[in-house]
């Protein structure tokens, strides 16, 4: 296969590549390879070009780069307010500073970075980041967003040098690196405190290193091999560690690797063992090291934020006890359980949350009309319960009775602190789990009926029969029905809250999400003792968050009659999004893909199906092919479905996510579908100087297109540029607005 | 051409005596008291109600599934003689005597039961034994789920049927490739893409098999291409035919499923409103009794009523009533305190507005009428309270981020009115388009503020009496329906004096719209919707995921005896459950071997062998997976039954993994005749479970509680006993 690689480049202005890796020279052997080498002869660049060749490789990189770095540095500093999410980005990043602990839906590489690179420019984390618009005075913002467009600026020559690799052609590295370049989108979203260029960066040098070490396949466990293996591994932690869309990229390189590997198992000339060595390297650099570095980035974000915030509520007890300034940190509550005492009852299954009631009814025709329980995951005065005799109603905080505690096997009654009901159960369906029994609360003052009994038992009884704060698992039977009262993670429609669905199972199976304990426990009338809470280890806090950020992925549904965004506006770039600004006096930035490039993109996805599947066709077919467009079609077929393949494993799962999803959501597959572009037009245009070899002019028929192609987006980001770099005065619909002509498409509102 | 004048005509037909006898019982398993029990059993209840609609020919709106399986069922009433007079509202209530159960029954009685033999065709196909063909069927034939869900009303056995038929078909044509383009060529292959679409047409999820045989082929067809023996010409005929049968036939024979449904279906009845007006306007006796003679181009002065375009959440017309909006909400917010302005799902006087031009006073249409076009400005007038239709900048109650639209009253504050609307037919052709009545969909931009008159969805609390908020959009994101409005009844503005002018002026403009609405035009609306229409994902008792699937960790309960404790239950039987999934697991496991040891070219098997194994597992294998994996995506309520086209297809697995082992895995005799009576004992436990689960699956015996209790195998299971 490499073989045809460098037979087919050996008509382009291209080296074979002499360099510490090239495959292509090396494996020409073989009956064929004389025959090629004396047909390639005459076009055989002398020394000298060739470097000439190298000098205009790296001069063109450098130039792209600093064109690249230029247009992103470009006025980054306006406008001086937050924008769009840098609310929730830089938000995370001053959390960082500040050290204290939140929950996101995101794995926290990102943000550590944001936070890092505030840190190091100066930034004191002091500010609030509440909302988009807010302005940012003298705090030092400008180092975040430094950091961001350093990344954002590094895609182009990842793009480049990705393309020059996979298709040898200058000319097409070049389109590639201009289509991002001049794209209004990728710069914007470049511009700002955003997880996105971090995310795309890791991508497109996981992207670069693989596409590195798959044509160092001729020299194995060569050093730049290994190099270039552990770095797509390094890269490959770094996309996941950001945001888990990096998942698709773990992908795409696991694809190719299984398919090298497969190739290697059936070159019948290597020995087992050798064989085995390549798996064994892989799973080395692309498995173990990508996990090592992923958990090491988690280790780092519990170390760093070691104080009690925000995120608090969504970590089980044992968790929240690592955060200084929590009030269960160096924890000093009564240690067991006494009637009178007050409580929050919290659920064992990760990420549920406490159980909870307020003064709301289920709504009409969802069990009985009473007051809904369910479990919350903040910190609220509605968590909280008193534990009370099933059949007494007095007052045991009265220091005449005796201190009481409860015992496995009692009978109580939980009353809730803030509307005195009980919490009841009975023969209704709950409203989510048909199976299950609704769960309410129920009686007034805390008196109700016999369905308010719960009967307590401790799973863990080496406390002997006592219940201990924190320590024990309990679980609450329902007295008359005999269901035990468990939460089924599932989340309540509006009327609920969105909180979380509690029901009684009466199904008895042991599962985590009916076992509860005992978090805040107040109780005057006894000692207080300080508790060594069970630290966890670090796998379960690793575990724990993760389940945690699963459920919050999910739950981050789209509301009723909500205007989304669906997947399949985004390539025909059908709407953008309002980065800041909406009236005609506000400082406007719009994210917009630069139509130009993105319906060039869109036409070329098209224009490659169809004559990938006419060569695919052909070759299936036995055609002879001339050497040069055999070469050609190698190119079309190898390194053009490879960015293919990207950009179907970057676009396609969000068809099948049911979460809100947002217009940048696409520009991961975005990067891949340019590079496809290019490749794809540097590809055919050299097709048709062939074809049209004799007649004049056929020769420069390759490089006419590629300049207007070149041109031709960079006049288009000339005019749309006003949406990236900011604009203010009349909207677009106004004819007095520069950007008047420019509204192609009524659904963009600039 | 003339060789039958020279030679007798012979017709020679080779009988399969095991054909037909796996066919005889598996008629008898399937038909077997099949009018019993005579009361509704489960989902019957669901399908029953739309046998009952296609039996008065009432046009109704279900959007689970596509209308084939339904008219199927259909047909069975039709012969019986079924006159659709049932209330279907409760399982367990009795057949009245005009319900020809039998008949209803029969058809998928008969699917279910010829999936028997044509599980032994398909094996056979596939290359293997006589004896692993039997296997196969035998298996189908004692599977206790298989029998239930195919006696009742229900269409999974049909399904399963069409799935086995085009899998069958396909193999069939794979055989008949040394002969191409002969008669029996044709003959397999349309019958595959025939086949195929009634899957789709019964269920969406036939699409699966669809897609699997699809793929199949396309791989097939892959390698012919590659063929270099064949002449270009020759290879360009072979890709044609299939995609002709392949893909052109089953689309259109999907399509003409909807144009009998349409057919059939052509009075109004209860789900009309869901649909278009125009839709609405082409059955008989609904909307069109009401529309028909009116004008069709509104004018000034025009009486109308407005329908959202959005179905959601219901359907309804811009309304408005004399109650004003309260001075404070709840949260603290103001409001301008004038009319309210809502969308109301019922019809009412209140629903009518005036169409009036804001340079004149007059509301009734002028002679000669002067229709409204695209890009005019008009007011909108309600009728009842003469009040304009206004919007200003005042949040809008429930969604504060838009302008709240009201019926302008003038309170004499400096809150001047805003009552000039920009009409935008949206389905224009030309510039110059008038407004018309049921056919044009229209937004209204407010002069003002260029914000558009939307149906938020929302639902107004007690003081808006629980109706639908409307407000005015200002960020107006793309065209969105909601934000589409049609006139569904006009009426010219009825002055005493004009009225006798108005008779003449009505007769030429008067259209017949039920014509203008094409077949397709109403077959992609309607698929559309059904497509589109949300449907409540709350969970039913007897609802379970597919993990519990595959370890039969669940049973719904069918039916139960209104007296005794005799009861049907959806259970399969477990021993072949449990194989099946163990055969799955083994035949990937050894595909994997296999696959590895080739790579290094050790070839375990002859190459025929392989080829087999590997269409084997293509079909029956991937059949599994295609039918059961896409499950975990879904969102929406799933059943037991959902899996049972999966298992078909598990089931058909079963017995090539088992000729497999013991051909090549067992090498030597002892080996093989131990390896049999394995087989053998296997085969009868599940017999044995047959018998001991059989009072479940055909519910005709009671069983004492103790009994019950005894089948009570898993926890979860729902089986039921009588208390006393």
């Amino acid at each position: 296969m490499p073989s045809a690689v460098g037979r087919g480049l050996a008509g382009f202005e291209l080296r074979p590549r002499k360099g510490r890796c090239g495959p292509q020279a090396a494996t020409a052997a073989g009956p064929e390879g004389v025959a090629e080498v004396a047909a390639r002869s005459p076009k055989q660049p002398a020394g000298g070009s060739r470097c000439f060749e190298a000098a205009c490789r790296w001069a063109l990189l450098a130039l792209v780069t600093l064109l690249s770095f230029a247009t992103r540095f470009h006025r980054l500093d306006q406008p001086p307010h937050v924008c769009w999410d840098e609310t929730h980005f830089g938000k995370m990043g001053s959390y960082y500073i500040n050290r204290t602990f939140f929950f996101d839906v995101h794995p926290p590489l990102g943000k550590m970075l944001i936070g890092l690179a505030g840190y190091l420019s100066g930034y004191d984390g002091t500010f609030m980041f509440q909302k988009p618009g807010d302005k940012y005075e003298h705090h030092s913002y400008v180092g975040m967003r430094g950091f961001c467009a350093f990344l954002g600026s590094l895609l182009v020559p990842l793009a480049y040098l990705t393309v020059l690799e996979l298709s040898r052609s200058l000319p097409a590295a070049l389109l590639a690196a201009a289509l991002l370049t001049f794209d209004t989108g990728c710069l914007t979203l470049s511009q700002y405190i955003l997880l996105d260029p971090i995310l795309m960066f890791f991508i497109m040098a996981a992207m670069l290193s693989m596409v590195k070490y798959n044509s160092c396949a001729a020299r194995p466990f060569s050093a730049p091999w290994w190099f270039w293996l552990s770095l797509t591994g390094i890269n490959l932690a770094g996309a996941l560690g950001v945001k888990f869309v990096g998942l698709f990229i773990i992908l795409q390189v696991g694809w190719n690797t299984v398919a090298d590997l497969w190739h290697l198992l059936g070159d019948l000339s290597l020995s087992l063992v050798t064989v085995g060595k390549h798996l064994a390297a892989r799973t080395l650099c692309l498995v173990v090291l990508p996990l090592a570095l992923y958990t090491a980035v988690y280790a780092a974000h519990f170390l760093v934020l070691s104080k009690s915030g925000p995120g608090d509520g969504f970590f089980s007890s044992a968790f929240q006890a690592r955060l200084s300034g929590n009030s269960l940190h160096n924890a000093s509550i009564p240690e067991y359980l006494a009637y009178g005492s007050v409580i929050t009852v919290k659920n064992l299954q990760m990420a549920i949350g406490y159980l909870h009631s307020h003064r709301h009814l289920y709504p009409e025709g969802i069990g009985a009309r009473q007051q809904q329980v369910t479990t919350y995951l903040h910190k609220d005065y509605n968590n909280l319960w008193i534990v009370k005799k099933h059949n007494i109603n007095s007052d045991h905080l009265d220091p005449s009775f005796p201190v009481e505690f409860v015992q496995h096997g009692d009978v109580i009654r939980l009353e809730h602190k803030e509307t005195s009901r009980n919490l009841h159960s009975h023969y209704h369906e709950a409203p989510l789990t048909q199976k299950h029994y609704q769960v309410t609360g129920y009686g007034i003052n805390g008196t109700g009926d016999s369905n308010d009994f719960w009967r307590i038992e401790v799973i863990n009884r080496k406390h002997g029969n006592r219940v201990k704060v924190l320590r024990s698992r309990i679980r609450l039977i329902h007295v008359v029905t005999g269901c035990v009262l468990g939460s089924s993670g599932k989340v309540l429609p509006k009327w609920g809250w969105e909180q979380v669905e509690v029901t009684c199972n009466p199904y008895l199976k042991e599962t985590l999400s009916s076992v509860w304990n005992v978090e805040d426990h107040i109780n005057p009338r006894l000692p207080n003792i300080s508790l060594d809470v069970l630290q966890p280890s670090f796998p379960e806090v690793l575990l724990e968050s993760h389940m945690v950020m699963i459920r919050g992925n999910s739950g981050l549904k789209p509301k009723d009659n909500e205007f989304t965004s669906k997947p399949w506006h985004w390539p025909v770039n059908y709407q953008g999004l309002r980065f800041s600004g909406v009236n005609d006096t506000d400082f406007r930035v719009y994210l917009l893909g630069n139509p130009v490039v993105w319906w060039l993109n869109l036409a070329s996805l098209a224009l490659y199906l169809l004559s990938g599947s006419i060569v695919a066709v052909a070759v299936q077919r036995g055609a002879r092919l001339p050497a040069e467009v055999e070469g050609l079609t190698q190119v079309l077929l190898r390194g053009g479905g490879q960015l293919l393949l990207g950009w179907v494993l970057h676009y396609f799962p969000f068809f099948l996510m049911g979460r809100v999803l947002y217009f940048h959501h696409y520009f991961p597959a975005m990067l891949f579908s340019s590079m496809l572009t290019a490749v794809l037009w540097d590809t055919l245009l050299r097709l048709c100087a062939w074809s049209l070899a004799p007649a004049p002019l056929a020769g420069s028929i390759h490089g006419l297109g590629v300049l207007s192609l070149l041109l031709g987006t960079a006049y288009s980001f000339y005019l749309f540029h006003p949406l990236a770099y900011g604009m203010v005065g009349p909207l677009a619909q106004d004819p007095r607005s520069p950007m008047a002509g420019l509204r192609w498409l009524e659904s963009w509102d600039f | 051409m003339l060789e039958f004048l020279q030679r007798p005509v012979v017709v020679t037909a080779d009988v399969n005596l095991s054909v037909v006898a796996l066919t005889v019982v598996g008629l008898l398993s399937r038909l077997w008291r099949l009018t019993y029990p005579r009361a509704v059993v489960f989902d019957e209840v669901y399908y029953g109600q739309y046998i009952s609609l296609y039996m008065k020919r009432v046009f109704f709106f279900d959007g689970s599934g596509p209308p084939l399986g339904h008219m199927l069922l259909a047909l069975g009433g039709y012969l019986g003689g079924f006159d659709g007079n049932f209330v279907w509202n409760r399982i367990g209530a009795e057949y009245s005597s005009n319900v020809p159960v039998r008949s209803l029954r029969l058809l998928p009685a008969l699917a279910g039961a010829l999936s028997v033999p044509m599980a032994y065709q398909i094996v056979w196909e596939l290359g293997f034994s006589h004896c692993a063909a039997l296997g196969a069927a035998l298996l189908m034939l004692i599977e206790n789920a298989l029998i239930t869900q195919a006696r009742l009303m229900l269409l999974e056995s049909v399904l399963i049927f069409f799935n086995l038929l085009a899998v069958l078909s396909y193999l069939k044509f794979n055989s008949q490739k040394h002969r191409p383009f002969s008669p029996s060529w044709w003959l397999w292959l349309t019958l595959t893409g025939v086949a195929c679409s009634c899957a789709v047409g019964i269920k969406y999820m036939g699409v699966f098999t669809y897609l699997l045989v699809l793929g199949v082929a396309a791989v097939h067809t892959w390698h012919l291409i590659g063929d270099r023996a064949l002449s270009n010409v020759r290879v360009l005929c072979h890709v044609l035919a299939r995609a002709v049968a392949l893909l052109v036939l089953p689309v259109v024979t999907y399509v003409l499923f909807f144009y009998v449904h349409l057919t059939l279906l052509y009075r109004s009845g209860p789900h009309d409103q869901i649909m278009s007006s125009a839709f609405q306007a082409s059955l008989e006796g609904g909307l069109a009794r009401i529309t028909q003679g009116q004008p069709l181009e509104v004018a000034y002065g025009s009486q109308v009523t407005l329908k959202s375009a959005s179905g959601r959440p219901v359907p309804c017309w811009l309304h408005s009533h004399q109650s004003t909006y309260p001075i404070m909400y709840d949260n603290g917010r103001g409001s301008s305190h004038q009319q309210q302005v809502t969308c109301y799902p019922f019809k009412d006087v209140n629903n009518w507005w005036i169409v009036k031009d804001p340079g004149r006073h007059q509301l009734e249409v002028s002679n000669p009428p002067r229709p409204v076009r695209h890009r005019d400005v008009v007011q909108l007038v309600h009728g009842m309270t003469t009040r304009l239709l206004n919007t200003h900048d005042v949040a809008a109650p429930l969604s504060p981020h838009a302008q709240e639209v009201s019926c302008y009253v003038d309170y004499n504050i400096s809150m001047p009115a805003q009552s000039l609307w920009r009409l935008d037919v949206v389905n224009r052709e030309s510039d110059a388009e008038t407004w018309k009545t049921i056919l044009s969909e229209v937004r209204f931009v407010h002069v003002n503020t260029s914000a558009i008159l939307k149906l938020s969805g929302a639902h107004l609390p007690d003081w808006g009496f629980r109706q639908l908020e409307v407000v005015g959009e200002k960020l107006s994101r793309g065209l969105h329906e909601s934000t589409v409005w049609t006139v569904e009844e006009h009426r010219y503005g009825r002055s005493q004096e004009q009225k006798e002018r108005e008779l003449e002026l009505h007769s030429p403009a008067q259209t017949d719209v039920s014509r203008n609405l094409s077949f397709l035009a109403r077959f992609s609306e309607l698929q559309w919707r059904m497509l589109t229409v949300r449907s409540d994902d709350s969970e039913h008792k007897y609802s379970s995921t597919p993990l519990d699937w595959v370890t039969l960790d669940t049973s719904i309960a069918y039916w139960l005896h209104p007296r005794t404790s005799a009861q049907i239950h959806l259970l399969g039987n477990v021993v072949i459950w449990a194989s099946a999934g163990l055969a799955t697991a083994l035949y990937a496991l050894l595909t994997c071997w296999y696959l590895l040891r080739r790579r290094r070219n050790i070839r375990d098997l002859p190459e025929d062998c392989w080829l087999r194994w590997v269409l084997a597992g293509a079909l029956c294998a991937g059949g599994w997976a295609a039918n059961y994996l896409p499950f975990f995506l879904m969102e929406k309520t799933l059943f037991l039954y959902h899996y049972l086209p999966a298992l078909a297809f598990q089931i058909l697995l079963l017995p090539v993994v088992v000729q497999q082992v013991g051909e090549h895995l067992c090498r030597s005799e002892l080996q093989r005749s131990l390896f049999g009576a394995l087989v053998v004992a296997w085969y009868s436990a599940a017999c044995r479970v047959f018998a001991v689960l059989r009072p479940l699956t055909y519910g005709d015996t009671p069983l004492s509680p103790s009994e019950l209790q005894a089948l009570r195998w898993r926890d979860s299971w729902d089986i039921l006993i009588r208390k006393h």
